[in-house]
């Protein structure tokens, strides 16, 4: 038989029973639809991480303590020796091609100020910081050089902090006192958003690096990371390596010995965010898929019910002259035109969704060709698949048992 | 030999039906000549059925030889059954065996579908002239459910024509029908038979046996009598008789 007149006979037959045709249908309609979404949300989200990562900051490297590899085996971050200072000041003064530097000193607690009080993040860093992380302030002035050296007891709130503490008056001046400790509001910063990993960049107090080592950490201060923006682009490879021939100057290592921290452009940071959203897109798929296979086993569930239905059908085509495999092969056309049909309805759906997520909701889908080809031949190897054994027993059926059955 | 259609050699079925083994058929020899009329007579369960279904390739015997056209069918493979059942015979069902919801022309065509040596180019053409022979070109758009049960069995009918079968088989074919109906698609018969086309037929009725040239009268899978029948109701008169009687009954 000609593939069209094949072609003629299932559609012709899909058509006869338009409502079951799309209930059975629906099911691969829902599996494409939810994959190519899933996907595509994967990797919307994908494409954020990498903005955001290119907007953390022009040509940002960071310098964590701590060997990544050490000999072989990962010893993990802060196995060793800390940052001090020593480290920071050495940098600033002894590298060449960078614009600017500033450790990183963390801490956290309770801050009281304005209408109530808020948990948050606090970060000790130096003057270079807002050019380094291209953070431009809102309103008011950052801490300088002097305020490092002195001490000063002055911060620089995020607007996550403004929002809660100051919702009806302007901040900069008023004093607010993290873990009891008294500060003066010098300034506010922009709003950036979220993060990569859904926090906010805007819950967050700035001070002066040694003020919050001193007299908020005290014992337990420790410098997380320094950060370190080059010159420009070109010139990282060349940073790296000053800074690398710096450090270990700094800590002292002898020839052979391994390094004690990592330092990590931004390519090595976008690597490791967007392995971890892949992972998530390869989850979301995964259980996407899964309702694709149910799917699958509806239009089964439906073609067994046909056949037996159609015993009569398949007797008179029998009597006729049809052979076994003419049987099979109507069956199994069926099967595939009613699961491609359900994907070509599917990967229209997804567009819709993903249209009503990029202009109605937060969210980020972008739907690449690939994933429709893939979702497309899914679904048709799932016809293949689950039709192949309705339409076995369809073409193992007996012509006068079939034309005899009622 | 030249016009011998059919000739069976010791023709046998037997079904196994658990433990029993039913003898269907037993040892039947029969020759059927080119141009012949043949109803098969018998109670259900004299094997009738059976021999149909062994006559028309729908199944296999379990011993002996029956050789269609010359072609001894015991040695074929399926495949090449599907090819006997569409290029040498048609078949006529008691229930019409239409598909529903598709109209006549397109239920005539199905043959001419599974004909993988298209002899055929246009098969609506084919289809159409077909319908026509049997009076219902006026009706070729029409689904069974819109046809009386007359008119779906010469739907039936154009469709085991289509494509210009050696043998017609034809099993009970009007066992649904009322006697009027049965006569006009009797008439249709002869009038197919008479054009050289070769017509088996079961029945169960005495009467209509009489429109058959040859009776074969079977019993517990044996053919006890076989008679040819020297002056054969006309179902074109019987058709007359029949319409002039309901004239003067109104």
């Amino acid at each position: 038989m000609k593939a069209k007149i094949i072609l003629k006979v299932a559609t012709r037959s899909i058509l006869k029973s338009r409502m079951r045709s799309l209930l059975t249908a629906l099911g691969i309609i829902i599996g494409v639809a939810a994959v190519v979404v899933m996907v595509a949300i994967g990797d919307g989200a994908q494409q954020k991480v990498e903005e955001q990562i290119a907007s953390l900051g022009s040509n940002l490297i960071i310098i964590t303590p701590g060997a990544s590899n050490s000999g072989g085996v990962n010893r993990g971050m802060g196995t060793f020796n800390r940052f001090t200072w020593e480290d920071v000041d050495k940098i600033k003064n002894e590298a060449t091609l960078i614009k600017g530097v500033t450790p990183i000193v963390f801490s956290g607690g309770q801050v009281i100020g304005g209408v109530g009080n808020w948990f948050t993040r606090i970060q000790g860093v130096s003057p270079d910081y807002l050019d380094i992380r291209s953070w431009p302030l809102e309103s008011g002035e950052f801490f300088t050089e002097r305020d490092i050296m002195a001490r000063s007891k002055v911060c620089v709130l995020g607007s996550d902090i403004v929002k809660n503490l100051f919702p009806n008056s302007d901040p900069v001046g008023q004093q607010i006192r993290i873990r009891s400790v008294p500060f003066k509001v010098i300034g506010v910063l922009k709003s950036k958003g979220q993060s990569s990993v859904g926090t906010s960049n805007d819950d967050i107090i700035l001070a002066p690096s040694r003020t919050v080592g001193d007299r908020l950490s005290g014992d337990h201060m420790r410098i997380g990371s320094i950060q370190v923006s080059a010159v420009s682009s070109d010139r990282i490879p060349a940073v790296i390596a000053e800074l690398k021939s710096i450090m270990r100057e700094s800590h002292k290592l002898t020839q052979g010995e391994e390094d004690d921290f990592t330092i990590q452009d931004q390519s090595d940071i976008s690597e490791t965010a967007t392995a971890t959203s892949r992972i998530l897109t390869i989850l979301l798929a995964s259980v996407a898929g899964v309702s694709l296979v149910v799917g699958g086993i509806g239009i089964m569930n439906i073609m067994l019910v046909s056949v037996t239905e159609r015993t009569r059908e398949i007797g008179i085509r029998l009597s006729v002259g049809a052979r076994a495999s003419d049987i099979l092969v109507q069956f199994l056309t069926e099967a595939i035109v009613l699961s491609l049909t359900g994907g070509v309805i599917g990967v229209l759906l997804s567009f819709l969704i993903a249209y009503i997520l990029n202009n109605y909701t937060g969210q980020t889908a972008v739907i690449k060709p690939q994933i429709i080809m893939i979702a497309f031949g899914f679904a048709g190897a799932i016809g293949i698949f689950f039709g192949f054994y309705p339409a076995r027993k369809a073409s193992a059926l007996n012509p006068i048992d079939a034309l005899r059955y009622e | 030999m030249e016009n011998t259609l059919i000739k069976t050699v010791d023709l046998t079925k037997t079904y196994h039906v658990g433990e029993i083994d039913v003898h269907a058929l037993k040892s039947v020899n029969i020759t059927i000549n080119k141009g012949e009329f043949v109803a098969i007579m018998g109670a259900s369960g004299s094997g009738k059925s059976t021999l149909m279904n062994l006559l028309g390739c729908l199944d296999m015997p379990t011993s002996g030889d029956y050789f269609l056209d010359n072609i001894n069918t015991s040695k074929l493979v399926q495949n090449e059954y599907a090819n006997i059942r569409n290029q040498k015979i048609g078949f006529v069902f008691q229930g019409f065996n239409l598909l529903p919801r598709t109209t006549a022309l397109e239920n005539v065509e199905l043959p001419l579908m599974y004909d993988r040596l298209e002899k055929v180019k246009d098969h609506q053409k084919q289809a159409t002239e077909a319908l026509k022979k049997v009076g219902l070109a006026d009706r070729m758009h029409h689904i069974p459910s819109q046809l009386s049960g007359g008119q779906q069995q010469r739907v039936a009918l154009a469709r085991a024509l289509v494509n210009q079968p050696s043998l017609i088989l034809a099993d009970e074919p009007t066992g649904n029908l009322d006697s009027v109906t049965s006569v006009e698609v009797f008439n249709l018969f002869q009038k197919l038979n008479d054009e050289g086309i070769t017509i088996i037929m079961v029945t169960h009725e005495r009467d209509f046996a009489a429109f058959a040239k040859r009776i074969v009268e079977m019993r517990d899978g044996k053919v006890i009598r076989d008679t040819i029948i020297k002056d054969r109701l006309s179902a074109e008169e019987e058709l007359k008789k029949a319409i002039a009687a309901a004239e003067i009954a109104e």
